[in-house]
């Protein structure tokens, strides 16, 4: 749990012509992420009337709707209804049903943020990959770009906000961390977030058979191999899997 | 019989666009389409399609085409030098291509984004409802020399060329903002000052998002550092660490922890894309009745440019290949001789 203090009541805001926002916090936690799983499944059911989508993120649900068919002012209070008389933030993640075992590379050329982060937050190298490896993760949200996950949450010491400057580039398959979380990013990206590792696992390709290979709540484990191995592991890599293994869990 | 669409030359930015694919939030896939939207309807417009239809979007620089069937052709956005087989064309015009014949689109004169738009409809496989390029996210490619594109064949060859009149909207201006979801976490001091700020457009800009420039000091935002990530939307106003704005455009993130002042309605977005390096821009904000009174449908924007798309009477010295141009249309409005308005 990463806030533990009670939480105000959920927000419902506006985000474009077309849109309803409810937004149970304003940090991110396993509570958090939990009430937006259950609340798109209650707004689902609901079936309201010109809703065109309804998507989780890791603190909030976006409604979006046809003005044509509807306004702000019915979505609105069919949200608020459909809010009230519930403690949205009391349960946990739900198990996940599958979990991904991805072989990355830490350091160097392949994590050309890792020293900076030990020094941003204390932690040792050593402890950074460890941990990394120990903790496992969960996929909170897909978002940012197709098919790329929001990984978390890490331990307390990984508690370190997004740089205040751009990094100008990452490359596809590049493993970044602020705020106890990480993301593994599908294509090359601008980001504020430190690359601490790298992957030949692509969780989107277009022209793959299945061009999006996770989903919400799956876990993810990674494991360090050296960067002679990942190298060789990049080779044959049209597939995008990069050595991954998805194991089911019961 | 399939028709082909043959790229001979190309700029360094050339993408099949659309209006995007809508609906796959939950996927982190963005709306994408068109930078310029408006460019797209006015094309639909000037062919007399009763729907969008997809456009070659060229930054900056266009390039040269060929078909291997006839087709009508709308030159709409930023207007670019463009001739056919040497003659000198009129952008925010319809024209007619015919096989043997080589379209030469050349660099903007203004603004940034220019569209050629064939009636004879390029057919690539949709993917998720739509053609939309997002070559940086991964999602088709950009085009290049000896690209080959299908076409299906145009429905009404015989529809005489149409003109519009000359967009106003290659210098900047002023973005219409709605609340968003971060609009609270400024404080009112901060948004005052943003909205008095005179922004220029940055070097920093494409399909991803435009970066404003000014003198004064940051914005930032309370909370700003430990923000859990959340959905955007095309038009948010993003502040990035240093407090520095990007309006974020057709293929921005999803998501993203950096806070929002709020949301650039889509009807002044074609602007912003348009704008050129160093034109101002200032952000104006609306209350969220306002901004949401505003909404209208594609169709509507759609109807509002067909009406305006008048039939071109042109002086006949000008007219490329007079006899052919006679013998297919047949009949003339019988003033031809009386204008001189090409």
């Amino acid at each position: 749990m990463i806030q533990q203090h009670s939480m105000p009541a959920p927000e419902v805001l506006p985000l474009g012509q077309d849109g309803v926002l409810v937004r149970f916090a304003k940090q991110a936690s396993f509570e958090a992420t939990a009430a937006c799983l259950a609340f798109q499944r209650v707004v689902e059911d609901a079936n309201l009337p010109g809703l065109t989508d309804v998507v989780p993120s890791l603190i909030s649900v976006l409604l979006q709707f046809d003005p044509a068919r509807t306004d702000r002012a019915a979505v609105t209070a069919a949200t608020s209804a459909l809010l009230d008389g519930r403690d949205w933030l009391h349960d946990p993640l739900p198990a996940p049903k599958r979990c991904w075992h991805i072989p990355v590379a830490f350091g160097g050329q392949f994590g050309p943020q890792l020293t900076d982060f030990a020094t941003v937050s204390g932690l040792s190298e050593d402890t950074i990959i460890a941990e990394a490896q120990e903790t496992e993760l969960r996929v909170l949200a897909i978002g940012f770009a197709p098919g790329q996950p929001y990984l978390g949450y890490l331990p307390e010491g990984w508690q370190v906000p997004r740089q205040s400057s751009l990094t100008p580039r990452v490359p596809a398959g590049a493993i970044a961390t602020a705020i106890r979380q990480m993301v593994l990013f599908t294509s090359a990206s601008t980001t504020g977030w430190r690359q601490i590792a790298e992957t030949g696992f692509r969780p989107f390709l277009q022209e793959r058979s299945e061009s999006f290979l996770l989903r919400q709540g799956d876990a993810m484990r990674l494991h360090q191999v050296s960067h002679d191995a990942y190298r060789d592991l990049l080779k044959d890599n049209a597939e995008g899997l990069g050595g991954a293994r998805c194991e089911v869990l019961s | 019989m399939s028709a082909e669409l043959i790229i001979h030359r190309a700029g360094p930015a050339l993408s099949v666009q659309d209006l995007g694919r809508p609906g796959h939030m939950a996927q982190g896939i963005a709306t994408g389409g068109a930078a310029d939207r408006l460019a797209l309807m006015e094309a639909a417009a000037l062919l007399q399609s009763p729907k969008v239809l997809p456009a070659i979007e060229m930054a900056g620089l266009g390039g040269t085409f060929s078909v291997t069937a006839p087709s009508r052709f709308a030159l709409t956005g930023a207007p670019m030098r463009a001739t056919l087989d040497g003659e000198p064309l009129g952008w925010n015009e319809s024209h007619v291509l015919q096989p043997g014949e080589r379209l030469e689109i050349g660099g903007v004169s203004e603004g940034v984004y220019g569209y050629v738009t064939f009636a004879a409809t390029i057919a690539q496989p949709q993917w998720l409802g739509s053609v939309a390029t997002q070559a940086g996210l991964g999602i088709g490619q950009l085009l290049a020399e000896g690209d080959t594109l299908p076409l299906t064949g145009d429905p009404d060859p015989e529809e005489p060329p149409r003109r519009l009149p000359k967009p106003d909207r290659f210098k900047g201006g002023i973005l219409r903002m709605m609340p968003g979801p971060q609009t609270g976490l400024f404080s009112t001091a901060t948004l005052q000052r943003a909205l008095a700020t005179q922004f220029t457009r940055d070097a920093a800009a494409n399909r991803q998002g435009v970066r404003l420039n000014h003198d004064d000091a940051p914005f930032p935002a309370d909370e700003a550092a430990s923000l859990g990530s959340d959905f955007i939307t095309q038009g948010d106003v993003q502040m990035t660490g240093d407090g520095v704005p990007y309006v974020l455009m057709a293929d921005c993130q999803t998501m993203g922890g950096y806070p929002r002042l709020g949301s650039v309605i889509p009807d002044d977005l074609p602007m912003l894309a348009q704008a050129p390096l160093g034109a101002p821009i200032q952000l104006q904000l609306l209350s969220q009745e306002d901004a949401d009174a505003l909404w209208q449908p594609d169709s509507a924007r759609l109807a509002a440019l067909r009406s305006k798309a008048e039939v071109k009477i042109r002086d006949p010295h000008q007219i490329r290949d007079l006899l052919r141009y006679q013998l297919i249309s047949g009949v003339t409005a019988g003033d031809d001789l009386d204008r001189d308005d090409a």
